[in-house]
């Protein structure tokens, strides 16, 4: 028998990731806290699948909801059946059944689009997804037409007492399938195939060489994707108790897009992370102002121009600079960043407030942010805002340079010292 | 979202006195409907109008010592939305909510308000429904929970063919409507409401086309000239509508418009000239009504108006909310089961009639009008044709009225009570 | 008969409106490589300047005022932009555009509200043309067609007979060969980006008045032209004007005709045909009905 050393870091970080999962609802447990955990569980699904097609294998598609909606109407019917007594299932394992009618389709749109790849790839993706929604307006019997198709969780025999009633119980559930899904997902980039879907997505040509059909590497790289996306699009028939066209519309596929990209797409983890922030602006943020989506908009494009590897590729640039014990000499121009980027920030969400409150017809111009009222009707709250943000931008300059110098200084020093 | 900032602060109290029980100081109603995104200034409307009747509701005093309030959820005309925006009006002790904008929206909520009540009992939350015209929300779907102000389609229709039956000059009728669950009830309506009274008249074409997405009407106006119709009935709203309209004139098609939705949001200064004297609507309320007891009303409304919306357009909203008060005072209670049993049944001293809250079907049974859409008196139209349509040169005169029971339909319904 | 050339005459205005739109983009795309998703967004402000202008000054001033702020703008977006993260590959870019079009859509939303404006067709051009046995074909769609082939003829006089034309022409189908012969492409990219957007824009502001202007109009028309792009070809003009007007004819005509399979008439599934058309070329012609290069 062969010993193997006990890898204690991954138990470690498997281990501390299950125990977030278990222990997150604890701290926050209103009721729409709790239905955003559980979007934010569905979500990092999808946006995992997402990226084992952008990030592993290269395949920029524009059309994933396609799979994931699909799925959801699969099991939105069977949890009809199962209420009506004509289907015994666990109402548990059916993300299995939504996984199942994701790779069903993965495997009839994904021969044909796998054909080609880059742009046309996407394009063809594109199009297949808008021709998936209008064909969900168009044959209301299974769809349910613009209305949806509507069900009811609690169904079916309670199982040890769980009858997916309170929300709670739900969340756990979606808790267990996007721990298992990722388990599976990140078990995937170790196999061959995920390897492989590397290799093609980085130099198809020499893929073919070494003797690897990149067509059939990009097929089974889609189905496997398809696959999970139909669970998490089972798990969200199981939240709102409700799909409808929404579940394959092209927002639904650009939302998981700049999830993925916000995250990182290189990253294993980065879909985790974009998942979470872009939940947190879709539905919290929406709650607060009006402006979310241009707030929202205004993040995707710095990060675009930023950050092209998302929020991930920042955190993973600190960690040779940790381990080399230089971190600290950073924090102080780090600290002297944010507070100039808050301080920019906070001229722009200031201006930006009022503008909308401006444009909205009806409301009062007093506006109340950051514990002060002042009416957007004055010249005062302007000039003070613009100046704000002007100071913001001056300060948020200099300090970047100044990270620039830093960071120079200190990448070359790492450097010289590699052997 | 007027002050949202402190609306939060002062929520998580109003939730803690709610929730303990019947004589809280203020009743707030959740209103659930698009504030931000394409359909923003819909939502707008109705929550404006609402502001300011449960202001004048308020300021009368007739509900003594408590109070209403409108709380505003932007759904973005989204179900998915709706239901994460019920779970926080569900958070903050809210027990009762109104929504107008989109039947999808309005199905899904009535089902997850359903669940919620069965799994919930003692916190029961009531839907007050002000322009969501699905007709199965009071047939098939109908609920004890959810109380439907607006007539539905079916209603509208079975109005609006009874006064087309009297209209000599039909003859040729084309259908056509956007191809979503509305615009089928609308088309199924018509074809069956017309053959019951006036067998005569020739269908020459019936069409659906995609929701919100043809740019360019042409090809269907040329169909509908080729088929030799002299009147068109659609559902159409929105962009729909004025581009239709529009392209209608370009082409010179002579045809009468019977519409739901050309009186809305944005469509009459959309479709211009082109709709004067050819666009017909069937609605409860015109500004340029006779006999309008709620002419002042409108005046104060419209003096007080924000600038994107100078109408007043829901009538049924301010009937909604006279009802709902007095429902209150005759339950003596603001709990949502005791308000609804007073509600059903219920019959009221309308602006333009008596209207009835039907016990069977929670529908609302009032009067209706048909308008023609005219150039306004200051453009040169007919004298009662005095206050126009959003400054758009248009403005409605009355065709006919039609009394309450001409469109109380027949229900399905089989409403279990608790 | 007298139907059949209605419906042909109004498949070919659209088809022509259609072409205007997708011109900028194939030029953009066939050249830089970059699918502009903030294209129909340019299309967009054309005819929301258009009708700011056309309510200050005028149509006529309009017509050449817009398009040149909309082409300024496209030069600035291209500049401050796109160049920056042009080295982070086509994704980004295609990102970027993706970002720029949710910022510009609520962008109009503040300035010129949610609902429509009255953009109007000016009394001059508003009328009759001729009639058609009964019909009458409107004097607007035919100043349509005839901006649109104006501007047909003037693109293909200044790519076939100007310098910077020759250097676009040779570009469109070997970027790399181009910027190693020592051309400014970059000045070229931003010119191109520029001239695209201002096409965009000249479509807005013909458009916008036939039809509706209001902030949907963009996600209305935008998938449409992705699809003449690729059913044309990347890198060829004449296949986004052959493709246009197959579009055109083709959604116009799918709405007269009364055929039906399995319930669903052709009629109803006129929106769905040109994305199927552009599906099934992909597969079998990647390369678009006339284009030289694949994606």
């Amino acid at each position: 028998m062969r010993y193997e050393p006990l890898n204690l870091g991954r138990w470690i970080v498997w281990g501390a990731m299950a125990l977030v999962f278990i222990v997150v609802p604890l701290a926050f447990s209103g009721g729409f806290a709790l239905t955003m955990l559980i979007q934010m569980g569905t979500l990092i699904i999808f946006a995992l699948s997402y990226n084992m097609l952008l990030g592993q294998g290269g395949m920029l598609s524009f059309g994933h909801a396609v799979y994931s909606g699909l799925g959801a109407y699969l099991a939105v019917h069977t949890l009809n059946l199962i209420g009506k007594g004509a289907f015994p299932f666990p109402v548990t394992l059916l993300p299995l059944i939504g996984g199942f009618a994701g790779l069903l389709f993965g495997v009839l749109f994904g021969y044909v689009t796998t054909r080609r790849a880059g742009t046309t790839f996407a394009l063809i993706s594109l199009g297949i997804g808008e021709m998936v929604f209008a064909c969900v307006l168009m044959f209301p019997g299974f769809f349910g037409g613009e209305a949806g198709v509507s069900t009811n969780r609690v169904v079916g025999q309670p199982f040890l007492g769980i009858t997916y009633g309170p929300a709670i119980q739900v969340y756990y559930l979606v808790a267990t399938w996007c721990f298992l899904s990722i388990v599976a997902m990140f078990a995937l980039t170790q196999t061959p195939l995920g390897r492989m879907a590397n290799a093609v997505r980085d130099n198809p040509e020499r893929a073919e060489f070494v003797g690897y059909d990149t067509q059939k590497v990009r097929f089974l790289q889609l189905v496997l994707a398809s696959f999970f996306a139909g669970v998490s699009g089972a798990l969200s028939c199981i939240n709102f108790e409700i799909v409808s066209s929404e579940n394959v519309s092209a927002l639904r596929s650009a939302g998981v897009l700049m999830a993925t990209y916000i995250g990182g797409v290189p990253f294993f983890l980065g879909p985790i992370l974009g998942a979470i922030v872009f939940i947190f602006f879709a539905v919290a943020l929406s709650g607060f102002t009006k402006a979310w989506l241009l707030y929202l908009g205004l993040f995707f494009v710095t990060v675009v121009l930023y950050a092209p590897g998302g929020i991930v590729s920042i955190l993973l640039m600190q960690i040779p600079v940790l381990r080399a014990g230089r971190l600290r000499e950073l924090l102080w121009p780090y600290a002297l960043a944010a507070g100039a980027a808050l301080i920019a920030m906070v001229g722009l969400i200031g201006i930006v407030e009022m503008v909308y409150r401006l444009s909205e017809q009806g409301a009062s111009t007093v506006l109340n942010v950051f514990g002060m009222s002042f009416d957007a009707r004055t010249t005062a709250p302007w000039i003070g805002f613009a100046l704000i943000l002007a100071a913001g931008i001056v300060a948020l300059r200099f300090a970047s340079r100044l990270v620039g110098a830093r960071w120079g200084a200190i990448q070359q020093d790492l450097l010289a010292r590699q052997p | 979202m007027k002050g949202t900032f402190i609306r939060a602060g002062a929520l998580g109290a109003a939730a803690a006195l709610i929730s303990f029980g019947a004589w809280a100081q203020t009743i707030k109603v959740a209103y659930i409907d698009p504030l931000s995104g394409a359909f923003a200034q819909t939502g707008e409307q109705g929550l404006a109008e609402f502001r300011f009747a449960v202001d004048r509701i308020n300021a009368s005093g007739v509900l003594g010592k408590q109070k209403l309030e409108v709380v505003p959820f932007d759904n973005k005309v989204s179900p998915q939305e709706s239901l994460n925006q019920l779970k926080r009006v569900i958070d903050q002790g809210i027990r009762y909510i109104t929504q107008g904008n989109s039947s999808a929206v309005a199905g899904a909520l009535l089902e997850a308000v359903n669940r919620h009540n069965e799994r919930n009992p003692g916190k029961e939350i009531l839907y007050l429904n002000y322009a969501a015209v699905d007709p199965a929300y009071t047939n098939e779907k109908c609920s004890f929970w959810h109380f439907r102000f607006d007539a539905n389609s079916d209603m509208k229709m079975e109005s609006l063919t009874t006064y087309m039956a009297g209209q000599k000059n039909i003859k040729k009728v084309y259908l056509l409507n956007q191809d979503y669950s509305f615009g089928h009830a609308v088309k199924k309506a018509a074809r069956e409401m017309l053959a019951r009274k006036r067998p005569d008249i020739q269908i020459v074409g019936d069409d659906l086309h995609p929701l919100g997405k043809v740019t360019d009407f042409a090809p269907y106006v040329a169909k509908i000239k080729a088929a030799g119709a002299d009147t068109v009935i659609t559902g159409n709203w929105g962009q729909d509508m004025s581009l239709l309209v529009k392209a209608g004139k370009d082409a010179g098609l002579n045809v009468d418009w019977y519409t739901y939705y050309a009186g809305g949001l944005g469509t009459p200064a959309a479709m211009g000239e082109a709709a004067a004297g050819k666009v017909k609507i069937i609605a409860e309320y015109h500004s340029n009504v006779a006999n309008n007891k709620a002419a002042k009303w409108d005046a104060d409304y419209r003096k007080q108006a924000p600038k994107g919306n100078p109408d007043f357009y829901f009538l049924r909203g301010k009937i909604m909310w006279e009802m709902f008060a007095k429902a209150i005072i005759q339950a003596k209670s603001a709990e949502p089961k005791a308000v609804a049993l007073a509600l059903e049944g219920m019959k009221h001293e309308g602006d333009l009639g008596e209207v009835e809250m039907r016990k069977s079907d929670h529908q609302l049974i009032q009067p209706l009008y048909v308008l023609t859409l005219v150039k306004s008196a200051a453009k040169g139209g007919p004298k009662e044709a005095k206050i126009d349509m959003e400054n758009s040169g248009l403005a409605p005169i009355t065709d006919a009225r039609l009394e309450a029971y001409t469109s109380a339909t027949a229900t399905s319904c089989q409403m279990k009570r608790p | 008969m007298e139907f059949f050339l209605v419906q042909t005459l109004n498949g070919i205005s659209y088809g022509l409106l259609l072409f205007m739109l997708s011109s900028g983009l194939t030029l953009v795309f066939s050249l830089m490589g970059v699918l502009n998703f903030a294209h129909a967004s340019f299309y967009m402000l054309g005819a929301y300047f258009a009708y700011q202008v056309s309510v200050k000054i005028g149509f006529w001033p309009a017509l050449v005022i817009a398009p040149l702020l909309v082409g300024a703008v496209g030069m600035l977006v291209e500049r401050f932009g796109l160049r920056k993260v042009h080295k982070y590959g086509h994704v980004a870019e295609l990102l970027f555009t993706f970002g720029l079009a949710y910022l510009i859509e609520e962008a109009v939303h503040l300035v010129w509200g949610r609902l429509a404006v009255e953009y109007r067709v000016p009394p001059e051009l508003d009328g009759p043309l001729f009639q058609i046995m009964g019909s009458q074909y409107p004097i607007y769609r035919g100043f349509m067609m005839l901006v649109s082939v104006a501007m047909l003829v003037s693109i293909w006089l200044a790519l076939t007979r100007t310098r910077v034309g020759l250097v676009i022409q040779a570009g469109l189908t070997h970027p790399q060969t181009v910027e190693a012969l020592g051309h400014n492409v970059p000045r070229v990219f931003m010119l191109v980006f520029g001239g695209g957007a201002a096409l965009a824009g000249l479509a807005g502001v013909i458009g916008g008045n036939a039809f509706v202007t209001d902030p949907g109009m963009a996600a209305a028309v935008g998938p449409i032209i992705f699809v003449i792009v690729v059913v044309g070809g990347m890198g060829s003009l004449a296949g986004a004007f052959i493709a246009s007007l197959l579009i055109g004819c083709m959604q116009t005509f799918a709405v007269s005709l009364d055929w039906s399979l399995g319930g669903i008439s052709v009629a109803q599934a006129a929106p769905v045909l040109p994305y199927l058309l552009m599906v099934l070329l992909l597969i079998f012609r990647p390369t678009g009905l006339m284009g030289t290069r694949e994606g």
